[in-house]
């Protein structure tokens, strides 16, 4: 499989990466020679293999439900939060106005 | 006499305790070290020298008062900047994080300053830890402290861990912090002369550490020696319940249990590794490394990896996947970058913000990352690429039937020039052939000094252990260590 | 109850229905951080690191979430999953801090199962099975405000990262009816189970409802998603405007596009979303942060065990055990506030009585239905917050049980109760409302009434019996309610036989 232009277009865009036409375009053969290298995944024979999903055996661990147990993951902590962002009022985080 | 720069953790360490030095005394000399090479080796986004000497001032006023000091007590060390450090910025070398003052330390920084580490700064990397040669950071390159002799070319200090080797084989930190996700820490310390190493997937929290790829991502320790960072690993390590993948296990004692007797241990030397092609002074290391493990009394196992080959491009689908998820929270809203040209509503704000903020290389990987995950693509690549990765994983489980561990050449070269390969993106990736499938298989792998090649570089040897056998890998580099006498320093130029 | 048909331009249409329903898991705190998940907090105040997505920030799941959604798979009989994996859903909005929200969409906690609607609460028989595909716990988002400031939208993360269960039906409603009673039972049973507080108004449960239209017989049309529902009467509107719409569409010659709307109540409309049409390629892949969850059979046993009675069985319960009738032990049953009321009315009715609980059952039963429910209808007030409680209605129907006070009487003293919140017999007491069983006083009362009624007590003897009524009413009246009702009986039928 290879990528055009408005491909690459289209994946910046679901990326939310704004480029200029000359950036994708650059992209394109970019993205082509990766992908065509990739894509010698395709002929190992996988019958039966399962996708892995955990990389060493491990078991999920299940929290407590009790609030604030550990504070460096629990709330009450507004200003630590807001503290570093562009555009906070009034305890909230602002953005641009969006029309729904 | 021995400049106090020169000693390595243990060195360091067993030194303020005995009283031969203060603390302080040795993290005003690598503050000093510190301040006189940031100019021309760029291994430091920011210096934090204060928090040096307040740690150190700590240290000394324990020892004065009789208290225990920890494992790391009065050695100061460098923090590479993917670890959000409480109050100081954190940035992951990119413009997205400039300015980010975390209000919360990793587990991993926290355990050492609890150990008794002291922070010189936070080093710089490749951005978010994507790349090869620290070419990728947006605060400029790492500049190596290695030449080629008689050859002023600034050379690459390996990635994405660059800042941690530089500054370490410059000796302006004794040690540092390195995170591995394909060969972040080996690559990098194999580059510069140093030793550095990745523990089993899930020994060391990722908790507060800045992901790229969350199912390969490893923090682990870069040091002078082997027993600098088992001393160094034991302080790192250790289980926390706010990383769902944390393994839920003691932290073993490594250093006591240093051991560089092979006799009765297999060494795998798997077939697949000796590509077509192989530069002759990386062969020839190899070789030497597999005489020296003879030496130490073990027996060497031809063995084979049959699926090594799919190795690189399993990881260059599964890690950009990845990261193109784990970076979407870049988004201009919570903390970092903004950028909201006239008119902008939110999404254009994203796109604005994302394509300011994030560098050439990190854009690449969100795209191929953002590409196969999409639909009618995500079983053909990233599916099929996870099968491949249990295959690659399979292969490691059979050979370590047969084999204690693995030996094999950390990369495939010694260092490159600044520039050499940063024009091809595939090249590069190329560097990762010999750590990437490790770091797929999540399994303990260290990179140890071997020698130097023509060009006077030096180059790594790469044992690989079983998952939580970090005793054997560091027990095998240990044998290595004794047997390759490696002393070769750069000349100080900078 | 017979199907329900859009009349078109060109024929009948059938609807076809689907919910997906989202429903808050009732815990402290948030599926994958400890900030609190209590309703109403000042902004950003119940977020955590977590839920901010602050960089290096990890989810670890919160047993309770699991718990509650694995009970509710078995209180509709669903296939429970040990193995279950949590999924990331990529999308970039304001209220989404990961860029992503952590969800199950490969392989949910809950699969298969079912519940049984009524379609006729007079007709327990009337019933249909409405299966569900699946359960999947996921993170909520945080909010948006859109009023507060001239160019900018303030983002409150209070409830980012709360646990929900999305319930997803099938396909198998076909009327508003349907729909509104499989939500309503839905929440019935979330409510009886604990997993849910079921309050609608409040945001805890919402449906995104699928509607399409077909002719009856044909394959199913192309449907269009009507999100963030939030009552039952909305989502019956929902159904109705949304099926009307499309079949307009059709006969006018279009076709149906498949979209995301939204409801409006004010308007009673349905219009499209264009703002999240955008793409709709969420990129779903399993989470690298999470380890997939295996529950072990211990952990199953213990939800198993935990889980109360559920609605359908008390219902069939009430009715033959307690020998209730079909209508009374729907509407006994049908919240879990109610039946928990009445069972404990019950249990100290039966005390009081020396009796056993299904020999009280119907007097107990008719007189919440049908006197506490209208008294605290009348006040605005309901079950939950009325300030008579199931002892203290207890005591008032002990009172009438043992004959120290009428049933008309009882409806006083209840009015007094819900007044004063003093006890029945306090009421009593302090009112002189006690029933006489004084015989001279109902005999004197009884003669007074005869002599005034001479002409009726001539039709009575002349065989007009329906008449015997209205000399107890009167001399009930005389005695001003308080006469013994029985003895009342007795007397008058001596006199005048």
């Amino acid at each position: 499989m290879s990528v055009d232009t408005a491909t690459v277009a289209k994946i910046a865009s679901l990326a939310r990466i704004k480029m200029t036409e000359a950036e994708i375009d650059a992209m394109v053969p970019e993205l082509n020679g990766i992908l065509a290298w990739v894509e010698q995944l395709g002929e190992v024979d996988v019958t039966g293999i399962e996708p892995m999903t955990a990389v060493i055996p491990n078991r999920q661990r299940l929290r407590e439900d009790v609030v604030n147990a550990d504070p460096q993951t629990g709330g009450d902590m507004r200003d630590a939060v807001l503290a570093n962002a562009p555009a906070a009022e009034h305890g909230f985080f602002g953005v641009p106005k969006v029309i729904e | 006499m021995t400049e106090l720069t020169d000693l390595g953790i243990a060195a360091l360490r067993d030194g303020i305790a005995k009283g031969d030095f203060t603390a302080t005394e040795v993290a005003t000399a690598f503050n000093a070290a510190v301040e006189a090479a940031q100019p021309a080796l760029n291994a430091f986004i920011v210096t934090t020298p204060d928090k040096a000497l307040e740690a150190a001032a700590k240290v000394d006023a324990d020892r004065a008062a009789g208290k225990p000091l920890g494992k790391m007590a009065g050695v100061p060390i460098g923090m590479k900047d993917l670890f959000a450090t409480k109050g100081v910025q954190t940035t992951a070398a990119s413009h997205i994080l400039e300015g980010f003052v975390p209000p919360y330390e990793s587990t991993v920084s926290r355990k050492l300053w609890e150990a008794g580490a002291g922070m010189l700064g936070k080093l710089n990397l490749d951005q978010f830890a994507m790349g090869s040669s620290n070419e990728t950071s947006a605060f400029g390159n790492v500049i190596s402290p290695w030449r080629r002799p008689g050859d002023a070319t600034p050379l690459a200090p390996g990635g994405s861990s660059g800042g941690s080797s530089a500054a370490v084989a410059a000796r302006i930190a004794p040690a540092a912090t390195g995170t591995d996700t394909g060969g972040s820490i080996r690559q990098p310390a194999a580059f510069t002369g140093i030793s550095g190493i990745k523990p089993t997937y899930g020994r060391c929290s990722r908790w507060g550490v800045v992901a790229f790829a969350s199912s390969l991502d490893q923090a682990g320790a870069m040091a002078h020696d082997v027993t600098d960072c088992a001393i160094m690993l034991e302080a790192m390590a250790g289980f926390d319940p706010k990383d769902s993948t944390s393994l839920d296990l003691p932290v073993p004692e490594w250093t006591a249990n240093l051991n560089a007797d092979m006799r009765g241990k297999k060494v795998g030397i798997p077939r697949e590794y000796r590509l077509d092609g192989m530069d002759a002074d990386v062969a020839k290391s190899w070789d030497d490394g597999i005489a020296w493990m003879k030496d130490a009394g073990a027996e060497i196992v031809e063995i084979s990896l049959p699926h090594t080959r799919y190795a690189l491009p399993t990881y260059y689908i599964i890690a950009p996947a990845e990261a193109s998820s784990n970076l979407a929270r870049y988004d201009g809203v919570r903390y970092g970058l903004r950028e909201l040209p006239e008119g902008a509503g939110l999404q254009d704000m994203y796109a604005a913000t994302r394509a300011a903020g994030f560098g050439p290389e990190v854009k690449r990987r969100i795209m191929i990352g953002t590409y196969v995950l999409s639909a009618g693509f995500y079983d053909a690549y990233y599916t099929q690429a996870q099968k491949v990765r249990t295959l690659i994983s399979h292969d490691f489980t059979n050979a370590f039937r047969e084999v204690d561990v693995i030996l094999v050449p950390t990369a495939p070269s010694s260092a490159f020039a600044l520039g050499e390969k940063s024009a091809d993106p595939l090249e590069m990736y190329l560097n990762d052939v010999f750590s990437v499938p490790a770091s797929l298989a999540g399994l303990p792998a260290m990179s140890v000094p071997a020698g130097l090649d023509r060009n006077g570089l030096p180059l790594g040897l790469q044992v690989i252990g079983k998952a939580f056998d970090e005793q054997g890998v560091l027990n095998a580099s240990l044998a290595i260590e004794q047997r390759a006498q490696f002393s070769a320093r750069p000349a100080k130029w900078w | 109850m017979s199907e329900y048909r859009i009349q078109g331009a060109t024929g009948e249409w059938e609807v076809v229905i689907g919910l997906e329903v989202h429903a808050q898991i009732t815990t402290n705190a948030k599926l994958f951080s400890g900030a609190a998940t209590a309703f109403g907090a000042e902004p950003n105040t119940q977020v955590s690191l977590v839920d901010a997505a602050m960089p290096g920030m990890l989810p670890v799941p919160n047993r309770e979430c699991i718990r509650q959604a694995v009970r509710t798979g078995l209180a509709i009989n669903a296939k429970i999953n040990k193995w279950s994996r949590f999924d990331r859903k990529n999308y970039f909005y304001a209220d989404l801090p990961q860029g992503y929200q952590i969800s199950q969409l490969y392989h949910p906690l809950v699969g298969e199962g079912s519940i049984e609607i009524q379609l006729d609460d007079k007709n327990p028989e009337s019933t249909k099975t409405i299966g569900i595909e699946r359960i999947h716990v996921e993170q909520d988002a945080g909010k948006l405000m859109h009023d507060q400031h001239p160019t900018m939208s303030y983002v409150d993360l209070n409830r980012s990262g709360v646990a929900l269960m999305e319930i997803v039906s099938r396909p198998d409603m076909r009327s508003p009816a349907e729909a509104g009673a499989y939500l309503a039972k839905l929440r019935t049973i979330l409510r009886y189970v604990g997993s849910c507080d079921g309050n609608m108004d409040q945001g805890s449960m919402r449906a995104d409802v699928n509607v399409s239209v077909r002719r009856p017989g044909d394959p199913f049309g192309t449907r269009t998603e009507t999100k963030n529902v939030n009552s039952v009467r909305f989502v019956m509107a929902v159904v109705e405007q949304e099926a009307k719409r499309q079949v307009a569409v059709i006969e006018d010659g279009g076709t149906v596009v498949q979209e995301t709307r939204l409801y409006d109540p004010d308007r009673n409309e349905t219009r499209s979303m264009r703002s999240k049409e955008d793409a709709h390629d969420y990129r779903y892949f399993p989470d690298p942060d999470l380890l997939p969850l295996e529950l072990d059979d211990a952990f199953l046993e213990e939800c198993r065990a935990s889980l109360p009675e559920l609605p359908d069985a008390k219902r069939h319960r009430y009715e033959t055990a307690l020998g209730l009738s079909a209508y009374n032990a729907g509407v006994l049953t049908a919240d879990v506030e109610t039946a928990r009321w009445f069972e404990a009315l019950l249990a100290e009715t039966a005390a009081r009585a020396k009796k056993s609980e299904a020999e009280v059952a119907k007097q107990a039963s008719n007189w919440l239905i049908s006197e506490l429910f209208g008294a605290l209808n009348k006040l605005g007030r309901s079950l939950e917050t009325s300030p008579v409680s199931p002892a203290a209605g207890a005591e008032l129907l002990a009172l009438v049980a043992d004959g120290t006070i009428s049933g008309s009487i009882a409806k006083q003293v209840l009015e007094k109760m819900l007044e004063s919140g003093d006890g029945a017999a306090a009421i009593v007491e302090r009112e002189g409302l006690k029933q006489t069983s004084d015989t001279g006083a109902i005999e004197a009362a009884i003669d007074g009434i005869l002599a005034a009624n001479a002409d009726k007590v001539e039709q009575f003897k002349a065989g007009k019996e329906a008449l015997f009524g209205f000399f107890v009413g009167q001399t009930m009246k005389a005695m001003q309610g308080k006469a013994n009702p029985q003895l009342v009986n007795e007397l008058l039928k001596k006199k005048l036989g």
